[in-house]
């Protein structure tokens, strides 16, 4: 049986520490042995996003992370920046907009969308789109998902109040 | 997957040392964009990944005028995408380092990854090819450069030897005045495609801007590894910058190829599509030549 | 009670609703956004193992043997499953008659017995302690084959000298039986007048044939089971489905288990769309479960797993030929439709059939569909099943029709479209529909008229029609004695029709949206209920639900009568207002009065008439590449009659994502396999649906023309928008470059070839 290495990260502003095969991928240990569920099994070869998690600042899809590779690193899931109160101003707008269809594709497009904002507060709808490219929905026609994340932006810029 | 090991290297001998004791089963792991996918798929067998993303020689990103640039293997190309002097100095890179999938994978695949990956048709390679970078190499029998036209062997296949990584690569600076260059390539999809034809250009113009004084041009996605095409470049030298002197570019550059009829596109296809992109390359790169001379 | 709730035409003249036809948050999707939502792919037992499928790498094979020995002993590994772990169907099958055939190719696909039939066909199952280890059991599993030539081509699989899949298939030729071996499954046909004599009188004919690609729903979660078959002889089943009393019936005769001892859960679905009614590994999870000692076990497909082994929609082969005369009145049209069926028969064909020139009058028709077996796999339904080919074929077809007609396209649709009265190809009359309304409202949009703004741009329209579905429906509610009630049906809430349900119900009650707490229920604590396909679920769980909602206000009218001491006329309902002699209640204050000491719950079964069809119209805006064959989405306006949109964000939300699907199956998505019969683009870099920035902004508009057979004139809504774009973005296409596209996908190759074959640009 192939062994286990302990690894220690940090999983949404949690000091974290789990043991996994090298060939577990960070999609695997956050589903199957963390219970973080949020964050969703797609394609599970890194073409439809749903699994995007944002590692050390970066936006990634999980599935091609290996577990193994977070040692020391910090891992923000759909799980972290949902507040303890309330909700995130992107799923505010998720819901207001009703951008969500069977769900499956959301978290990983919030996430998606977090990354976005994080770095570009006012983007145009191209932006925004080219930004969601790698996050594949089938329900929506992504119109009220653009909608909700460009409605967001303008929130976050128009005000200080708002879970950002 | 099938189980493999799992090994962290902190510097290059230690990434060889590892590389050359393991043998042919010993894989590297940088972004893992296309090796995970690989050993998933089981059109790859590792029995160990040496991670090599903690290397500071892999992961170097500098710019000196009198240098060129330096892109250290394991850099992301998110980070190559953000590093100015790229945006200044090597648009053509810029245009085909921004284009390797989405914004997901941007942040974990490196220009060195998709170097090593060898596919026929990565974006990154006719872009370098046509800025005439090298490729820094280490191994257990030390360093060695070699040009990245001669990099890729076969499809998937590199020069790399037994035991052998890639440390970096080296675009030398950019020729003076009248310089520009662009990447361009077709897919079905906006994004999130495998490149049907890609068309790496880069020129350098006359003083009065009207007829080229150097040209080198390179294809993706048409043979097994991505081309050069001397002979266009070769063509054009001397030649105006008219629609007539492009268009025959582009036809040299379209006799070159040997493209194949897979699921991504046909032979007629292609070709078609290298004389289409080659000149729209070539136009947007004189545009870009003659665009910087307004900024200076 | 069970109710029938058939011809009660409702009257929707000038009816005025105080929740129907609002957007309400739906609280169930709070839990989508923050991840909480609980999938089939989500589920998670104590001691759970993990299976994995070992798939035919041939697209045709005998099976010589199968060896598991070497997996049994792997470490980790608990149970390996081949056909042999069946239960013997014979019997069940001879019992079952015309139908038994259906459900020996339902087990044989579920794993091959004898013979495998396509590239992905399921031979062997493993459960072990990890899925790694399952996966690296499967190589361990020794299965010999001895290959047979593919049957792929549609016509060719059709041609007397082809090699035939199944030694027993003889074609339903028109309700009897032929006797000869063949691979055409089945040949139906539609008509009425004398075509001939049609064509005769038309002063334009036009006639054309068509090629449409196999093509996948798409959805993002793959299909995934879940079983515990308990040593007490319980099977609990969680799982990834539309239906799950289906799932329920499906595992029940697969493996012979009477249904009492199946239970299965509702959970929420990552994307279905006509795909996830069928099953594939529930009965995998369930035998391997008892095999391995009880545990539970859990399966989940990899996306190339589901393309190549789950139910794509059918390839087609179509011929359309349509005359009119010069005024524009179809004089005839017939339709000759080969659908392929994949491994085992039961293609679309026959519905396609039933819709392909169901928008327009025409007294001279001739349909003949045929359903086609082919080593490809079993086919499933896909959104409208079989509809967006058909209607891709005349719907370009009619516009070039218009184009030597010199009339313009909606122009000629409302010319000859359906009204109410005028008869379907069923033989039926139309009742209350919509298409006149959306060909005038299509016209008077602003974009229709609007100018193309670029050089190789072009609008295209189309029309199409799809019948929607009723069937079984079941619904409890319970009332709260906050005045709040709790309102359970057996419909799988696939995107939200949990909220349509409350909807409805609190409008019957005069209540909030937020008053009514709906759920899905799972197989035992509801009666049974159809899965959520055919757009049923706001028709006919809507009407289960309207049902238990008048049953609750007759109860409480009576429970006051008594309290009241008065006649039960004097106890009147009307506007969420119960009028009781000279008083007034609300719900709320009556259900605290009257449901305390004894509490008040209903429940209903129904199985409603009055399915009402929809149609729609579409416009579309292209830029084609001519130097590259890229096309351009510009703009797109998709009008549909939807006959009362209960919730219109969701109904628009369901159009957008309809017609981008539509988009996909236009330009881009297809099943590409080798010589060998394998399919070769198996993940989503290659079998390629719309990312975002391929689309633009959709414009949905609702049209309303109310159902009839519905107390709120709900028409089905999710399906329809699926039709027409594939025919749409043709007709741009020839408005942009002049090329008729009769091949689907219009993949930039393929317009590239008709550009250059049109001689449109020199190479």
């Amino acid at each position: 049986m192939p062994s286990k290495i302990p690894v220690n990260a940090i999983i949404n502003n949690e000091l974290i520490q789990f043991y996994c095969e090298p060939r577990q991928s960070l999609l695997e240990v956050l589903r199957d042995d963390l219970n973080l569920t949020g964050t969703k099994q797609g394609c599970n070869n890194g073409n439809c996003g749903a699994c995007s998690v944002i590692l050390d600042g970066m936006l990634v899809n999980s599935c091609l992370v290996l577990a193994v590779e977070i040692e020391g690193k910090s891992v923000t899931t759909i799980e972290g920046i949902t507040p303890k109160e309330g909700l995130h101003i992107l799923q505010q707008k998720f819901l207001e907009h009703n951008a969500q269809q069977c769900g499956i594709c959301a978290p990983g497009f919030i996430m998606a969308a977090k990354a976005l904002l994080d770095r570009n507060p006012d983007p145009t709808e191209e932006q925004v789109r080219r930004w969601l490219a790698g996050n594949l929905c089938r329900c929506t026609g992504y119109v009220k998902i653009v909608q909700a994340v460009l409605d967001a932006a303008s929130c976050l810029r128009n005000s200080t109040q708002v879970e950002r | 997957m099938l189980a493999f090991d799992y090994v962290k290297a902190h510097n290059v001998k230690q990434a060889v040392s590892y590389l050359s004791q393991r043998g042919e089963s010993a894989r590297i792991l940088n972004g893992g964009t296309d090796l995970i996918v690989q050993l998933q798929e089981g059109s790859q067998r590792a029995s160990l990944l040496v991670d090599i993303k903690a290397i500071p020689e892999l992961n170097q990103l500098s710019y000196d005028p009198h240098q060129g640039l330096l892109v250290g293997a394991a850099v992301s190309c998110w980070d190559i995408c953000q590093f100015p002097a790229i945006k200044k100095y090597y648009p053509g890179l810029l245009d085909a380092v921004s284009l390797i999938g989405g914004v997901q994978i941007q942040g974990r695949a490196s220009l060195g990854g998709n170097l090593c990956n060898a596919s026929p048709a990565a974006d990154s390679i006719p872009a370098l090819i046509i800025y005439q970078a090298t490729c820094l190499i280490a191994g257990p029998d030390g360093s060695r450069e070699i040009s990245v036209e001669d990099f890729c062997i076969a499809p998937g296949q590199t020069a790399l030897r037994l035991g052998e990584l890639l440390v970096s690569v080296r675009l030398p600076p950019p020729k003076i005045g009248g310089t520009g260059a662009c990447y361009l390539r077709f897919t079905p999809r906006s994004e999130m495609d495998i490149a049907v034809v890609g068309v790496g250009v880069a020129v350098v113009l006359s003083s009065d801007r009207t007829t080229f004084d150097w040209a080198r041009i390179a294809l993706g996605a048409v043979a097994p590894t991505p081309l050069l095409v001397p002979a266009a470049g070769e063509f054009l030298r001397g030649q105006k910058t008219s629609a007539a002197a492009i268009k025959q570019a582009a036809q040299i550059a379209k006799e070159s190829t040997r493209p194949i009829n897979d699921m991504r596109g046909t032979i007629a296809q292609r070709k078609h599509l290298t004389a289409i992109l080659v000149r729209r390359a070539l136009e947007k790169a004189i545009g870009r030549a003659q665009q910087n001379d307004k900024e200076e | 009670m069970i109710a029938r709730a058939p011809s009660r035409k409702q009257n929707h003249k000038d009816k005025k609703f105080r929740v129907i036809g609002t957007s309400p948050i739906r609280s169930g999707d709070i839990d989508k956004v923050t991840g909480q939502a609980i999938y089939g792919i989500d589920t998670h037992l104590p001691g759970m193992l993990y299976g994995a499928v070992l798939r035919s790498p041939h697209a045709h094979a005998r099976i010589l043997s199968i060896n598991c020995l070497e997996a049994e002993m792997m470490p980790g590994v608990k149970a390996v499953i081949t056909s042999a772990d069946f239960p013997d169907l014979t019997k069940q099958i001879i019992s079952l008659g015309e139908e038994g055939a259906s459900l020996q190719y339902q087990t044989d696909n579920i794993l091959a017995r004898d013979k495998v039939l396509y590239y992905g066909h399921a031979v062997a199952a493993v459960a072990a302690t990890s899925l790694h280890i399952a996966t690296e059991a499967l190589q361990k599993i020794n299965v010999t084959y001895e290959d047979i030539p593919p049957v792929v081509d549609i016509r060719k699989a059709m041609d007397g000298g082809a090699p035939v899949i199944h030694s027993n298939l003889r074609t339903d030729e028109l309700g009897k039986k032929s006797n000869n071996p063949t691979n055409i499954a089945s040949h139906v046909q539609f008509k009425s007048g004398n075509p001939e004599k049609g064509f005769s009188q038309a002063s334009v004919v036009v006639e054309r044939e068509f090629n449409t690609a196999t093509v996948h729903q798409g959805y993002i979660e793959p299909q995934n089971a879940t079983a515990l078959f308990s040593a007490n002889g319980q099977l609990s089943i969680w799982c990834s489905t539309q239906g799950v009393f289906s799932v329920r019936d499906q595992v029940s005769e697969i493996l012979q288990i009477p249904v009492k001892y199946i239970r299965v859960y509702p959970l929420e679905v990552g994307g279905a769309f006509g795909g996830k009614n069928r099953v594939y590994l529930e009965p995998l999870a369930a035998l391997l479960s008892k095999k391995s000692g009880h545990k539970p076990v859990k399966i989940v497909m990899s996306h190339n797993e589901v393309l190549t082994a789950t139910g794509p929609t059918s390839a087609s082969y179509i011929q359309i030929k349509m005359g009119a005369d010069n005024k524009g009145q179809i004089t005839a049209a017939t339709a000759w439709l080969a659908y392929a069926a994949g491994a085992f028969p039961g293609s679309s064909v026959e519905t396609a059939a039933a819709c392909i020139f169901a928008p327009y009058r025409i007294d001279n028709i001739l349909i003949d569909g045929y359903d086609v077996v082919v080593n490809r796999p079993w086919t499933a339904s896909y959104r409208a099943p079989g509809v967006s080919n058909a209607v891709f074929a005349c719907e370009v077809v009619i516009d070039e029709l218009c184009e030597r007609l010199a009339i313009d396209p909606l122009d000629f649709r409302c010319i000859n479209g359906v009204k109410e009265g005028d008869q379907r190809t069923n033989g039926l009359r139309y009742d209350r529909i919509g298409f006149q309304e959306t060909l005038e409202t299509a016209k008077n949009q602003p974009h229709y008229t609007a100018p193309l703004l670029g050089p190789h741009q072009g609008r295209g329209v189309a029309s199409g029609f799809w019948s929607n579905g009723g069937g079984r429906s079941s619904a409890s509610a319970s009332i709260n004695l906050d005045g709040t009630v709790n309102l359970a049906t057996g419909s799988v809430d696939l995107t939200g029709t949990r909220m349509s349900l409350s909807m409805q119900l609190a409008e019957t009650l005069g209540i909030q949206a937020d008053d009514v707490r709906t759920s899905t229920a799972d197989t035992d604590f509801i009666g049974y209920t159809d899965g959520t396909w055919g757009s049923r679920t706001s028709f006919s769980t809507g009407w289960a639900v309207y049902e238990v909602g008048r049953q609750l206000i007759y109860a409480l009218r009576k429970r006051a009568a008594d309290l009241w001491q008065l006649p039960l006329k004097h106890v009147k309902f009307s506007e969420g207002i119960f009028t009781i002699g000279n008083q007034k209640f609300t719900f709320k204050e009556l259900a605290s009065r009257l449901c305390e000491d004894y509490p008040l719950s209903v429940n209903t079964s129904v199985s409603p008439d009055g399915v009402g069809p929809a149609f729609a119209t579409h416009i579309v805006d292209v830029e084609v590449d001519p130097e590259t064959g890229q096309v351009k989405i510009l703009r797109y306006t998709a009008v549909q009659d939807v006959g009362k949109a209960i919730h219109p964000a969701y109904v628009e939300g369901q159009i957008q994502g309809a017609v981008t699907q539509g988009i996909g199956w236009a330009l881009n998505e297809e099943y590409i396999y080798d010589e060998a019969g394998r399919m070769l683009n198996t993940s989503y870099l290659d079998y390629r649906i719309p990312t975002c920035p391929d689309v633009p902004s959709i414009t949905p508009v609702i049209v309303e023309a109310p159902n009839p057979g519905h107390p709120y004139g709900v028409r089905g809504a999710g399906e329809m928008s699926i039709v027409p774009p594939p025919a749409a973005i043709a007709n741009a296409i020839h408005a942009a470059v002049g090329v008729r596209m009769n091949t689907l996908p219009m993949s930039p190759a393929r317009l590239l070839e008709a550009i250059w074959n049109k001689g449109l640009h020199s190479d």
